[in-house]
């Protein structure tokens, strides 16, 4: 089973900042166990898809991102999604604070 | 001698503290980027689920573990720890108290609830997952372990002889490697623990996330993993030594707003 996964969305100039952390091991290649990491990262806003991210081996284990989006209003629902190379996954939804 | 070579000996004089100052910013300026968004949440999230998990032959929570401000009281009870617990009658920092609550109210056995103190990043030990959960609920509370217990002030004394105390196959004591200012061990710096300045910014990090191993370290552990490096004999998880040394270093840095849990290098 997936680990906890935590967000933060906050208003700030105009802009909304979201800021999201992920439980993974991110294992790569060099670490002559079987490679599982994290392959995409979808970000939906209102329930409509806003990006669609591929990521690579190269991130750390337990992967913070954060971001800016353009606008954005208080109450707005963010949601985050990550699929990794063995077709688990986990997501999280906030509020926009 | 050259003109150039004297502008050498002048910069080997002055430059090199200079240099050292930048390293110190720039080391700050990466501590700063790291600790917004900390994995450690990712910690505190597990903790509290195992806070409220049953466990043990009686089948309870954690729920009900007093730790020291009343059972179940988690808001500011890190803040306030070491203390003397009369149940015990022994002082007790937070994973000996978590300890004892496993012991006592789960009634676990001592050794089960110790066999795997210390995890690592592919599976972090239950004991690691509670600390962060435990500490972050004290968050912007200024740290005041107990000192008015004879028991307190005793094991304060005692914490700090043993940071003095050389033993072992190296001779080393705590004060080898942490007893002169300004020394450190690659990027991480080796704080005098009997300078408050030093020891408020242990107090008001520790436990914390390790960026390089990607998991959670405790108190405890680093107690345990120092006298590793000393080459000394393991001590016994929660041993009176080990508490009287957190005891000795959070008296020394009392009244610093906790800000963990922190980031490790």
């Amino acid at each position: 089973m997936a680990g906890p996964m935590k967000i933060r969305a906050t208003l700030a100039g105009g802009n909304t900042e979201v800021r999201v952390l992920m439980t993974h091991p991110m294992t790569t290649a060099q670490s002559g166990q079987p490679l599982h990491f994290i392959q995409n990262v979808s970000v939906k806003l209102n329930g409509k898809a806003l990006i669609e991210a591929e990521v690579s081996q190269a991130v750390s284990r337990n992967p913070v991102f954060s971001f800016r989006l353009k606008g954005g209003a208080k109450g707005d629902t963010i949601e985050v999604a990550w699929l990794d190379n063995k077709g688990e996954s986990n997501k999280i939804e906030t509020a926009v604070a | 001698m050259s003109r150039a070579f004297a502008r050498i000996l002048v910069c080997l004089a002055f430059c090199a503290p200079a240099a050292a100052q930048d390293v110190k910013k720039e080391i700050e300026r990466y501590r700063q980027m790291v600790n917004d968004g900390s994995p450690a949440e990712l910690f505190e999230l597990e903790g509290e689920a195992l806070w409220k998990k049953p466990q043990g032959p009686k089948q309870v929570s954690l729920e009900k573990c007093d730790l020291g401000l009343g059972p179940g009281v988690l808001k500011g009870a890190y803040a306030a720890l070491p203390r003397y617990f009369k149940d015990a009658d022994r002082v007790m920092d937070l994973e000996t108290r978590l300890l004892h609550c496993m012991v006592n109210l789960q009634g676990r056995s001592r050794e089960e609830a110790t066999k795997r103190v210390f995890g690592n990043a592919d599976r972090p030990s239950e004991m690691e997952s509670l600390s962060a959960y435990v500490a972050a609920q004290s968050r912007g509370m200024k740290m005041a372990p107990g000192e008015s217990h004879p028991k307190e002030k005793a094991a304060y004394e005692l914490g700090k002889a043993l940071y003095f105390q050389r033993a072992g196959s190296w001779d080393f004591a705590c004060t080898s490697c942490h007893g002169e200012e300004g020394r450190r061990i690659r990027l991480q710096e080796l704080p005098v623990l009997l300078n408050p300045a030093n020891a408020r910014s242990v107090a008001a990090s520790w436990p914390a996330y390790r960026i390089s191993t990607s998991g959670f370290v405790t108190m405890q552990w680093r107690m345990n993993n120092c006298y590793q490096q000393m080459r000394m004999p393991e001590p016994a998880f929660g041993s009176d030594a080990t508490v009287a040394l957190i005891q000795f270093i959070t008296v020394t840095g009392k009244g610093e707003v906790y800000r963990g849990p922190g980031n490790k290098r």
